[in-house]
């Protein structure tokens, strides 16, 4: 089993609690794996994205190779068109309808959907919505792992299991929240 | 033991904690603060009482980390790869000190400059140094390298250069945790000279210092981190060095290499394997993450020599960091490829966070510079390097910590007119106060804007050394008092603020404005910290 996934997103948009939820998960299925994180100047409001590799066997590169990834899940409509050249061919782009804009030249949403609904397995989530009708719109994030789950070889489980763990020092309340954007998100997507 | 999810950079910090450590210096940097700042945040490296604070810069870093070791105990000093440039001169003459404690020096390198100015391989600063060098390929070697740098370190007396690159910095996997070692007992050095470089002396310890390097090429103990694995067909030999083993690996999938291979983890390597691979392979092909240090070696001269494979011939690009792509490629192996990047797709490129104190700043100078016109301003490193791009164009240059300050005095030698400077606060006290005391000195007409945002901002928001400490710093390098101006930048303060740098621009002398308002990003964490 192998499962390479790129999180993208902008800087500052919390891929790094996805990829944190997937981590503890991954353990406590006793799983292999490597993930790549961007640190430093492009955490200024510039493109990030973090290589998460998952494996039954130990993992090499700590970079996907092209062609590759199984997932890409992005936070952000236009970062989910930056890292084509990795996703395989059967792969899945699971991504946030709402742009994130802070350039002058940022492109027109719906000319960007259109692009995505091209690419033969994709998923298009009003997560931002999803987000702010279940509690609060700071669990985008969670709403987008929910509807990514399906393509993450984990347990749905594990996964609740694991963000019980990291926002455990938040109190019940916020576990909840989470938990339930997480159910929001799986269901925008039937198998 | 514990198997814990760690990144490059904290498996380098817990195996510090774990074997022995009693004093972590570093100044930030990119791709490496995050070295210091496990263990800064470390519970167990607080109750060992273990050293971790910031230091004003590397250099100072370094002569801390080694006087750390002159009382016998176990030292760190971490920096990014041009840091080293700035505790070169410590660096390279604790080698001819040779060390007490164990010493271990971290260089992170940059390749592909996601976050620098250069992708300079630190692996030349161990070659110049003669010190051995350690180089990971992964999580689990970084820690346990540690352990071997150390004894290493005390087995020979020398400092040991630990070599990373970014992508195993901030690449996190499952570390496993080896027994944790005591900390060293305080005990001077045996020689009392040790330390003391007056040439007689120098001139001794230089001699060992290099038939030290010698003994090291052949340290059976230490040479276990360059290996031999034979391989059936021999029309190849690889040679591997630190992270490139991961992406040749993951070419060879589960099958392994087919073709014999020497995997380099620590310098200086032993020659015996380096001539096995080239007398029994047809064509060698060398991986390293960085600079062509090992191809040049197995080159020679003349250059022309065919049969070495690698960064100079062409068969992996010249610059920038490998990748599993490249790595096939040079292979001669088909690599896969999704689908070209849409021309929808725009650049995002990193910019000042919306209400920062530092666009605010630029407002205000593009407006009072309006007159003079384009291309008076020199800055420096940090988040307000971005001025550099639109809708800013504020600024001319970025070139090394400290660099605006000492460029507006030469400019302004130069006849440049108004000649100014903008500078963070913790690039400021990092090498930017020794610029303005020169500037002070020759009575320098120049404009230095302190853009004091109360923190180290572009690295994630560490302690800066700056704080609460500019005017009077300023004051006592000699500027005088009435052109030592505080601004707030703010959009509200906009003309007054503007009118200041006017003034400042006129006067001939020195003058230093400082523009105050904290990081958005710390005062935003430090609000969620209070509620």
């Amino acid at each position: 089993m192998k499962n390479d996934i790129i999180l993208s997103g902008v800087g500052g948009q919390g891929i790094l609690s996805i990829a944190a939820v997937i981590g503890y998960a991954a353990v406590e299925n006793n799983l292999y794996l490597k993930q790549a994180e961007v640190h430093g100047m492009s955490q200024r409001g510039g493109d990030v994205q973090s290589h998460f590799r998952l494996a039954d066997k130990p993992v090499a590169s700590d970079l996907i190779p092209y062609g590759e990834a199984d997932l890409i899940l992005s936070v952000e409509p236009m970062e989910a068109l930056r890292y084509l050249p990795w996703l395989s061919e059967d792969g899945w782009l699971v991504t946030n309808s709402n742009p994130f804009v802070n350039i002058p030249d940022y492109p027109d949403t719906g000319d960007l959907l259109d692009e995505i609904s091209k690419v033969k397995n994709n998923l298009i989530v009003d997560a931002d919505t999803i987000a702010k009708d279940t509690g609060s719109v700071r669990a985008t994030n969670i709403v987008m792992l929910g509807a990514a789950s399906h393509f993450i070889e984990l347990p749905l489980e594990s996964l609740e299991n694991a963000i019980r763990k990291l926002f455990g020092r938040k109190g019940d309340e916020i576990i909840d929240l989470n938990l339930k954007a997480l159910a929001a998100g799986r269901e925008q997507y039937k198998p | 033991m514990a198997k814990l999810m760690l990144l490059g950079d904290e498996a380098i910090a817990q195996a510090a904690i774990d074997s022995g450590l009693s004093g972590m210096y570093a100044y930030p940097g990119t791709p490496s603060t995050e070295i210091m700042e496990y263990i800064q945040s470390s519970e167990d490296a607080a109750e060992k009482g273990i050293h971790r604070d910031w230091s004003a810069n590397e250099k100072t870093a370094m002569e801390a980390a080694l006087g750390m070791s002159y009382t016998g105990k176990r030292a760190m000093v971490a920096m990014k790869h041009v840091g080293l440039n700035v505790a070169a001169d410590g660096f390279i003459n604790s080698a001819m000190t040779g060390v007490n404690g164990g010493l271990i020096v971290v260089a992170a390198d940059d390749p592909s400059m996601h976050s620098s100015q250069n992708e300079q391989d630190s692996r030349f600063y161990g070659k110049f140094a003669y010190v051995p060098i350690f180089e990971p390929s992964n999580q689990q070697e970084a820690y346990d390298m540690i352990f071997d740098a150390y004894e290493v370190s005390e087995k020979y007396k020398v400092p040991v250069l630990f070599r990373i690159t970014t992508r195993l910095a901030h690449s996190r996997s499952a570390v496993k945790q080896k027994k944790q070692l005591q900390q060293k007992e305080f005990s001077l050095p045996s020689d009392l000279r040790q330390f003391v470089l007056l040439p007689a002396i120098a001139r001794r310890k230089y001699k060992v210092l290099l038939s030290n390097y010698e003994s090291l090429a052949s340290d059976v103990d230490y040479q276990t981190n360059n290996r031999y694995i034979d391989g059936e067909d021999k029309s190849l030999g690889i040679v591997a060095c630190g992270l490139a083993y991961n992406y040749l690996a993951e070419n060879c999938k589960d099958r392994g290499c087919k073709y014999p291979v020497v995997k380099i983890g620590f310098y200086p390597v032993r020659e015996d394997i380096l001539a096995r691979l080239k007398a029994e392979c047809e064509e060698i092909l060398v991986l390293e993450e960085g600079f062509p240090v090992i191809e040049e070696l197995m080159r020679g001269f003349p250059r022309s020599d065919n049969k070495i494979k690698g960064r100079l011939d062409g068969s992996l690009q010249r610059d920038g960091e490998l990748n599993p792509n490249l790595v096939a490629k040079a292979l001669g192996l088909r690599s896969g490829y999704g689908k070209d990047v849409p021309d929808i797709v725009r650049k995002r490129p990193p910019s000042l966070c919306k209400g920062c104190g530092h666009a605010d700043m630029y407002n205000a100078l593009n407006e009072a510079l309006e007159e003079y016109g384009p291309g008076k301003v020199f800055s420096d490193i940090g988040c307000y390097t971005l001025g550099a791009l639109p809708p800013y164009n504020a600024i001319n240059s970025c070139v090394d910590m400290g660099a605006s300050v000492t460029m507006a005095v030469g400019a302004a030698d130069g006849g440049m007119f108004p000649s100014l400077a903008v500078i963070g606060d913790s690039t400021f006290t990092h090498s930017g106060m020794t610029g303005l005391l020169d500037a002070v000195i020759k009575n320098a007409h120049v404009t230095i804007i302190i853009s004091d945002n109360l923190t180290t901002g572009m690295t994630g928001g560490q302690k800066s050394h700056a704080t609460n400490r500019l005017e009077s710093i300023c004051a006592g390098l000699g500027v005088a008092k009435e052109h030592i101006r505080v601004i707030n930048p703010l959009r509200k303060n906009h003309e007054a603020n503007t009118a200041v740098m006017k003034e400042e621009i006129a006067y001939k002398g020195v003058s230093v404005i400082i523009s105050r308002r904290e990081c958005i990003q710390t005062a935003a964490r430090r609000k969620k910290k209070e509620r």
